[in-house]
């Protein structure tokens, strides 16, 4: 053995010609590895998995042509990309495969991004420079992430994108649950421009709580808030039934009680009144607001103020009268607004409201006289469950920041993250558990349990996943700005008359305002002085397919011709004059205008000119049109309604000035019954 | 003892993933109750949870049936597999895969002979495109497009002379090229020669967004649309 080694040390190293011609062929052999070794990695099957695919394609060619074997790079420094998903996700770039459904080699489905541009980890996460599938996709180690689960990919839009994108239905549900779920009032959630989202819902005070309900009603209430009222975002804090006796106790006898004695409850209406308090609750378009749930068990009405449908367990009969006398005495900020009810009418809303109850909700509960030991008990379990991040109480400072921010949870190290047992070690398993039971992770903890269904879940999960580091680091010219409100008040006698009224929960003026009821910026060009003040008196149906629909606010003469002036003084549209002649209305033009209305453009589709043969109702009924509406409006409205009204349903008709003028002319020439009553205000 | 017995297997559906031993009843068949149909963005939670129930060969529900759904096509459910309740029927939560489509879940149960029924849920994934058609759908086309009315949203259907085609009626739009959709979106019904009470929505609309109702329409469609290859130049 040992003379054979020598004889090989001999052969091959024996002098320095053979040792250099043994080196040379070491070289070589080791030379000719490296392009094995490409052979032997992970992708290289993919690319021939790709190359064999396209080959039978009728595009073949120009396939081939396209694709260079190796590791493919896409290089963004700006926003710090690199990945090389594309060495096995192949085909993503060719529209023709879009057909295709074999990961990895199928194209991307459409976005409105240019993957060139962003890359892949920017949306998908995980590790874009790796080229193994299980480093890239499924990394867990501490500093890095591995991919999002395709039902949160629209967190990953939500990095640039402040505005409310269509394309992003969940991160837009989820930032809305964010503010109207009240999480933001106990976690602080800033956006990456800056802006702390700010809460949407309206936790009543609760310093006048005993002249409001009873503390059996608190007790019951905060059993299950859902168990009362099917639509309640309050969460449930699971207290015992010792902690809700005392907290009751602490809550309800804390609230001085009125100097005056609350006159005694009205006996119990007769079917007759009951009817007639329907009829005005009815009349009064509460349901624009408010829901009831009815015998089928579906919600009918509004979601802007809290549901009805157990409300006579809720609200004593006093309170309840003074609230619809005028709600903004016992809350300035609140979005009901102040019907001049007389009390006739109040004591009819009052029986009607108080008349819905339900006998089994509070029969089990028996409450005896609180001792000050289960008082102050009751004061210690309300500090300490953060009950004043939403609403004021007396004798308790308001607790800021009650639980941890959230502004970079979607970049959370997992360290920092608990799991229970048998749990996804993942950040999006991790918060979609915290949001759906969150006192399921360990005990201790604080967070009460929300009523949320599977998909507000998911989208909210997706909202704070959002949250990451990289949407702060990215370069600001990439956010897509936000839309958020203006401060915009009217000024004045009207504008205090526009507040007391709350027009602005249902409609906006200068980007401030609610989307229930038509943007009123530019009413003032739209409509003319006589039709509006009649409106504000007794508003007629416009839109007979809409449920939700002005209120009858009870103006007096006066009011309504403050708002009147108001509204045709400063809301007018800078681009054309509300007296432009824009026609002469003579026979001939309006005839044409009737020819163009139900022929070439089939108005009659939409609205209603003729209740005897017109039956379209998605648009505004037109039968009274010429004495409602300005000329010049109907003109402009009709060569570009989306520039005086944006997301108008009316479409963009392209219209040539000679059809749009024709058809003013027979618009204006409807002028309906209650002109020829010539009504002046 | 058997009400011991009855709670054990309760207790199985309410908490830990159920042994096939804890299975007791056995069906002839498996039904749909609800779930099937529902149409959700690609890889998203369906809003509505899938209830099967199982029946036996008289159709009565039978209860502590072993009920499991398959994870074909990256769908996953929670749970993915249980046992019926009193009512015999078993409820599970489904996340669709993340490729846009058209899913079949499939639900299993054994039959008493031991032999496997099945129930097969269609569902409908939309891409990022059909998203976002959808959306624009709702907002300017199903006030006339779709029969359905309700006191939130009256549908104008009744009120028009020609009717117009639900987004799903596949066997109708199905044999529409998408040069012509885009057409009949842009140009108003008077382009293909169909009546103007279909306005013109190319000047309100961007061309994307147009593409994207054409993608939400062969997505909805029923039957499903079958794409049409593209025919390449020979070299």
């Amino acid at each position: 053995m040992r003379k054979f080694l020598i004889k090989l040390r001999q052969t091959l190293f024996g002098d320095s010609a053979r040792a250099f011609g043994t080196l040379g062929i070491v070289m070589l052999l080791s030379m000719a590895v490296v392009p094995l070794r490409d052979q032997l990695r992970e992708w290289s099957p993919y690319q021939n998995q790709y190359l064999k695919m396209i080959g039978g394609r009728a595009d073949a060619v120009s396939l081939r042509r396209r694709f260079e074997s190796g590791i493919h790079q896409i290089y963004n420094p700006k926003l710090g990309v690199v990945d090389r998903c594309t060495t096995c996700h192949t085909g993503m770039q060719e529209a023709s495969l879009r057909n295709v459904s074999l990961q990895p080699l199928n194209a991307h489905p459409p976005i409105p991004h240019r993957l060139q541009d962003f890359g892949c980890v920017i949306c998908h996460r995980g590790q874009g420079a790796a080229t193994s599938v299980e480093e890239a996709h499924h990394s867990s180690r501490a500093s890095e992430q591995p991919m999002l689960p395709a039902r949160y990919v629209e967190s990953s839009c939500g990095q640039c994108h402040l505005d409310r994108s269509p394309g992003t239905p969940s991160l837009n549900t989820g930032r809305n649950l964010l503010a109207s779920y009240g999480c933001v009032r106990c976690h602080v959630v800033t956006l990456p421009d800056g802006a702390k989202i700010t809460p949407t819902d309206d936790p009543p005070e609760l310093t006048h709580i005993a002249e409001k309900t009873t503390r059996e009603w608190v007790y019951g209430w905060l059993k299950s808030p859902q168990s009362y009222s099917a639509t309640a975002t309050m969460p449930n804090y699971q207290f015992k039934d010792d902690e809700l006796r005392d907290i009751s106790a602490f809550l309800v006898p804390q609230s001085p009680t009125p100097a005056s004695a609350p006159p005694l409850a009205p006996a119990p209406p007769d079917a007759a009144t009951l009817q007639a308090g329907a009829s005005l609750y009815g009349e009064s378009f509460c349901a624009s607001c408010h829901a009831v749930q009815n015998a089928a068990g579906l919600m009918v009405g509004g979601n802007v103020g809290p549901e009805l449908t157990r409300i006579g367990m809720k609200a004593k009969p006093a309170w309840l009268a003074k609230w619809i006398g005028n709600p903004k005495v016992y809350d300035p900020g609140t979005e009901m607004p102040h019907y001049r009810f007389d009390e006739k009418q109040i004591a009819l809303i009052t029986g009607f409201l108080g008349s819905k109850t339900d006998s089994d909700w509070m029969s089990g509960i028996h409450l005896d006289a609180p001792t000050n030991q289960q008082i102050a008990r009751g004061k210690q379990l309300v500090s300490a469950s953060g009950c004043t991040s939403c609403h004021v109480i007396d004798g308790l400072p308001k607790s800021e920041n009650f639980a941890p921010e959230l502004t970079v949870v979607g970049s959370l190290p997992l360290v920092k993250a608990l799991f229970k047992p048998g749990m996804d070690h993942s950040l999006p398993a991790y918060i979609e558990a915290k949001i759906r039971e969150p006192r399921s992770l360990g005990p201790g903890l604080k967070m009460p349990q929300f009523s949320l269904s599977p998909a507000q879940v998911q989208a909210l999960t997706t909202a704070l996943l959002a949250q990451t580091d990289r949407a702060r680091t990215l370069p600001p010219s990439m956010r897509v700005a936000g839309v958020y409100p203006t401060p915009y008040e009217p000024a004045g006698e009207a504008g205090r008359l526009m507040r007391d009224l709350n027009c602005f929960t249902c409609h906006a003026i200068n980007g401030h305002g609610g989307d229930m009821a038509p943007d009123l910026t530019w009413e003032g060009t739209s409509v003319q002085r006589v039709w509006l003040f009649k409106f504000m008196k007794n508003p007629n149906t416009l839109r007979p397919a809409l449920i939700r629909r002005m209120p009858k606010f009870n103006l007096d003469d006066h009011e309504a011709n403050v708002i009147t002036d108001y509204l045709m003084t400063v809301y007018q549209t800078p681009a054309f004059d509300r007296d432009e002649t824009v026609t002469h209305a003579d026979k001939a033009e309006a005839e044409n205008g009737r020819q163009l209305f139900y022929s070439k453009y089939a108005c009659q589709s939409c609205h209603i000119v003729d209740p005897k043969q017109d039956k379209g109702y998605i648009g505004p009924t037109l039968t009274a049109v010429g004495s409602r509406m300005n000329a010049a409006w109907i003109f402009h409205w009709l060569k570009g309604p989306a520039a005086l009204r944006a997301r108008t349903l009316e479409p963009n008709w392209s219209m040539s000035d000679t059809d749009a003028r024709e058809l003013t002319a027979f618009l204006v020439a409807q002028k309906g019954q209650s002109a020829k009553m010539g009504n002046k205000p | 003892m058997l009400t011991a017995l009855m709670i054990l297997c309760l207790g199985c559906v309410k908490h830990g993933p159920p042994s096939a031993a804890a299975a007791k009843g056995n069906g002839a068949a498996i039904v749909e109750v609800s779930g099937g149909n529902q149409i959700a963005a690609a890889g998203a939670v369906l809003e509505q949870p899938l209830v099967v129930q199982v029946n036996d060969a008289k159709g009565a529900p039978v209860a502590s049936a072993a009920v499991t759904l398959h994870d074909a096509q990256g769908t996953t459910f929670q749970p993915n597999s249980g046992l019926t309740g009193a009512d015999g029927q078993f409820a599970t939560i489904a996340t669709l895969g993340a490729q846009a489509g058209r899913y079949q879940i499939l639900a299993t149960a054994k039959d008493t002979g031991g032999k496997t029924v099945d129930l097969r849920l269609p569902e409908i994934a939309l891409s990022y495109e059909a998203t976002i058609g959808r959306h624009l759908s709702d907002y300017y086309c199903s006030r006339c497009h779709d029969q359905e009315s309700s006191a939130e949203r009256v549908s104008n259907y009744d009120n028009l002379i020609e009717k117009p085609h639900a987004f799903t009626d596949g066997a109708f739009l199905n044999r529409i090229s998408d040069s012509d959709l885009t057409a009949i979106i842009t140009h108003g019904g008077p382009a293909v020669g169909k009546p103007a009470e279909m306005p013109p929505y190319g000047a309100t609309l961007h061309k994307s967004d147009i593409e994207a109702l054409v993608a939400w329409i062969r997505a909805a469609a029923d039957p499903p649309y079958q794409q049409k290859e593209i025919v390449y130049a020979q070299p």
